[in-house]
């Protein structure tokens, strides 16, 4: 089949051959800036960049194929591979959106510590964020207190679900277990040492003028092409655009809790960096309330075809019995249908759409990822900057390249 | 979230020509208006104008299988900013044709998108600036998410 | 590389069995990794760079970010088909001695991802010396696999230690497969036809598991 694919060399923009200052350079894929293997073509004159081109695919592991292949729950531990920082919010909308499909209620304490896990998720995100972003500006200290931050986080994760980056934590119709004992203690703990280390980052990073030079009208893109270029997130809202899923679309009862959503308008780095600092103690409170709401209940729905049946149960009763067996070994069917489920990730519309059959595996599932449309307004951003304000400009668009190529 | 808003919309499209829109539903919460390929650019560009759906959320391709006809169809999602309403485009391709124009003059972000879609799923997107492959190698043979790519590909690698 | 080699020869073996000691410890003593993080084992990775489990404790003290000043690659992460012969090329610019650790289930046998976009074991374009299995590992299994790849480093002999030739490394990388391909010397490999498998490896390699 003819196909009008094009020689990538003899774009027009690689051929201008007008310039003889112009040189094209090659940044990536193995470079220090730990953001993955992006791969930019940089097309320069002198230091100034004219066009940045990314060039994706280093890390496509097909995942969206693999999909179709696997049952629904154990289509999530592939999930977590995807946006590796925040897996858990991946697990989150994966698991909404076949619980949409399948249109079971979850109990209001799974609700509850969903929300808390995926805040949690939310600040080790952006430690991370934080931490490489500082690295590659230059910033050396901030790297090795936002990663002291996030061991603890990982540990409180670990605890709950046994895998500190790769949890798995949710499954269709709740939870894979119920919380351990003393963990809101735990949390209570990390809670009360929070403050002082975002202190801390604030005086590092937020409070020196090297910084502030460094970020300030770097990388600016108005509200406008932001929202035509399809960013989200953090990203957007530096720009100025008053929009967060959790309040403006919310789910697992979100609408629920007091929280603020921070807005920038300047639309440049500074203004990304400031939208994510502030969400930092957004979420920070949001766990509060999260700890405060806990009451014992039930983590699974009541969902016998769906849910696997507590341990207990299975060995006591019969019915109990068959239904793991089914569960396990065959799946359940779900009925068919398609649907769209976003979530707001730590990084912006995270949206699942998945197509269902009428089978046990799923027909089609695309996950939406922010990092790969957010990507997309890099040369947007770029043109006109130096080399060294390009790397301010990734930094600042938070990507994660499991998810840009899935 | 309710389909009031998506469904006055796509109301308005149909009473002003009847041919924009096919057919559409509303299950689970979510409206869906199915397309035909001639027109989906117009279909956008007015509710992008005149209703507010200015963010393109996800494009995506899906292969239904070699034996059903239509046999690609693909999905556009679209967000309000103002309103916080969405509504899905839903556009079926046969095999011998699977053209249809691009929206990349609408939204820019529909660029990379439709690479992808190009890449995995096969679609060719008339108009394209850009069409080439974004996250397989660029002498890949096929389209790996078609269901008649096997999952583990045609030959394990190898660097000879 | 080549001085060592040929002054090594010359001695005899009681000489150079108390040298041999020598230069293995100042080797294994100082282990400099290439950042090649690929995923989310680079994560891990840079956790056990941090502050809690440190990493320079063992001699890991810089991650260089240019392969010609590292000693030892971490593969951490999945390996696609499109980052192989980056990875190849990586490898073959580091200069002797090197060694490759192969870290999590993805770079050891392909992990979760039996399909078609990922290699399955990245020791089938690198020889490996150490695999780390896990998914991701925890930062102390990265740690004990450093200390293993030190152990092994102290058994091995100066004198078998050499380079892969220049020709043999440049050609093992298939001609227009490496995403950047015009002006480089790959260009001038594509015109040849014989390209040599990698499956001829210098006498160190084979010593090495594969």
């Amino acid at each position: 089949m003819e196909t009008p694919v094009q020689d990538y060399l003899k774009t027009p923009e690689v051929m201008d051959e007008s310039l003889d200052s112009q040189m094209t350079i090659s940044m990536g894929p193995q470079h220090p800036s730990t953001h993955g293997v992006l791969r930019l073509e940089l097309i320069l004159d002198g230091e100034m960049v004219v066009k940045a081109k990314p060039d994706i695919g280093y890390l496509h592991t097909g995942m969206e194929k693999l999909f179709e292949y696997k049952k629904y729950q154990q289509g999530i531990v592939i999930t977590d591979r995807m946006d590796y920082l925040n897996p858990l919010g991946n697990n989150l909308a994966y698991v909404m959106a076949a619980e949409k499909l399948l249109q079971i209620e979850i109990p209001p304490r799974a609700q509850i510590i969903r929300v808390l896990m995926c805040e949690l998720q939310r600040i080790a995100s952006h430690m991370v964020w934080l931490g490489t972003h500082a690295l590659d500006i230059g910033a050396m200290s901030p790297f090795f207190f936002c990663f002291r931050q996030r061991e603890k986080i990982l540990n409180l994760i670990e605890a709950a679900s046994g895998g500190r980056m790769t949890p798995s934590y949710f499954r269709i119709g709740g939870l894979m277990m119920d919380l351990p004992a003393g963990f809101d203690r735990r949390v209570k703990q990390f809670l009360e040492d929070f403050p002082a280390a975002m202190d801390e980052l604030e005086t590092l990073v937020s409070e020196n003028t090297i910084w502030q030079s460094r970020t300030k009208e770097i990388g600016y893109i108005s509200k406008e092409d932001a929202i035509d270029w399809g960013l989200t997130g953090p990203c957007l809202r530096g720009c100025g655009v008053e929009l967060d899923l959790r309040k403006h679309n919310p789910y697992t009862g979100y609408e629920t809790y007091d929280f603020e959503i921070p807005v920038e308008t300047d639309g440049d780095v500074w203004a990304r960096f400031r939208v994510r600092m502030r969400e930092l103690y957004e979420s920070a409170k949001i766990v509060r309330q999260a700890l405060g709401r806990l009451k014992p209940g039930p983590t699974k729905a009541d969902a016998p075809k769906v849910v696997l049946p507590d341990r207990d149960d299975m060995r006591k009763h019969m019915d109990s019995l068959i239904h793991h067996f089914l569960i396990v070994a065959e799946g359940f069917n779900v009925p068919e249908g398609e649907v769209y489920m976003p979530i707001e990730a730590s990084k912006g519309e995270l949206g699942v759409y998945m197509k269902s059959n009428g089978g046990p595996k799923p027909d089609r599932v695309h996950f939406r990822g922010p990092s790969f449309v957010n990507l997309s307004a890099l040369p947007d951003m770029s043109e006109g900057e130096l080399i060294a304000d390009v790397v301010a400009i990734i930094g600042s668009l938070d990507i994660v390249l499991g998810e840009i190529d899935r | 979230m309710s389909t009031e808003f998506a469904r006055e919309a796509i109301e308005k499209l149909r009473t002003g020509n009847e041919n924009l829109v096919a057919d559409v539903k509303d299950a689970l919460g979510e409206y869906t208006a199915t397309v035909p390929a001639s027109s989906i650019v117009e279909v956008c560009e007015k509710l992008k104008n005149e209703h507010g759906f200015d963010l393109l959320a996800d494009l995506c391709g899906c292969d239904r299988g070699p034996e059903d006809d239509p046999r690609f169809e693909v999905n556009y999602h679209l967000f309000s900013t103002e309103h916080y309403n969405r509504v899905r485009l839903k556009v079926l391709l046969s095999e011998d044709s699977p053209n249809v124009d691009t929206v990349t003059t609408v939204w820019k972000t529909a660029n990379w998108h439709e690479r992808e879609t190009y890449d995995l799923v096969g679609i060719i997107f008339n108009g394209h600036p850009d069409l080439r492959r974004i996250l397989l190698p660029s002498d890949f043979d096929g389209h790996a998410l078609r269901k008649d790519y096997p999952l583990r590909g045609y030959e394990p690698y190898s660097l000879t | 590389m080549g001085l060592e080699n040929k002054i090594f020869e010359s001695l005899p073996d009681v000489l150079t069995v108390k040298l041999d000691a020598v230069i293995n410890w100042s080797r294994k003593s100082s282990l400099w990794p290439a950042t090649f993080g690929l995923a989310c084992c680079a994560i891990e990775m840079m956790n056990t760079v941090s502050a809690r489990n440190d990493l320079s404790r063992f001699g890991a003290e810089t991650f260089r970010a240019s392969p010609r000043q590292a000693d030892v690659m971490i593969v951490s992460g999945r390996v696609s088909r499109k980052m192989a012969p980056v990875l190849r090329r990586i490898y073959d610019q580091m200069p002797e001695p090197k060694w490759v650790i192969s870290m999590g289930a993805c770079a050891t046998s392909g992990g979760v991802f039996d399909n078609y976009a990922i290699v399955q074991g990245v020791d089938k374009v690198v020889p490996v010396d150490v695999y780390v299995p896990g998914c991701p590992p925890r930062p102390e299994m990265l740690v004990h696999a450093i200390t293993m790849l030190q152990e092994k480093i102290m058994k091995e002999s100066v004198k078998e230690r050499t380079d892969t030739y220049e020709d043999e490394s440049r050609r093992s990388i298939v001609p227009g497969t490496l995403p950047v391909t015009e002006g480089t010397t790959l260009e001038e490999c594509a015109k040849d036809a014989e390209t040599k498998p990698y499956s001829v490896p210098s006498e160190h390699e084979k010593r090495r598991s594969s």
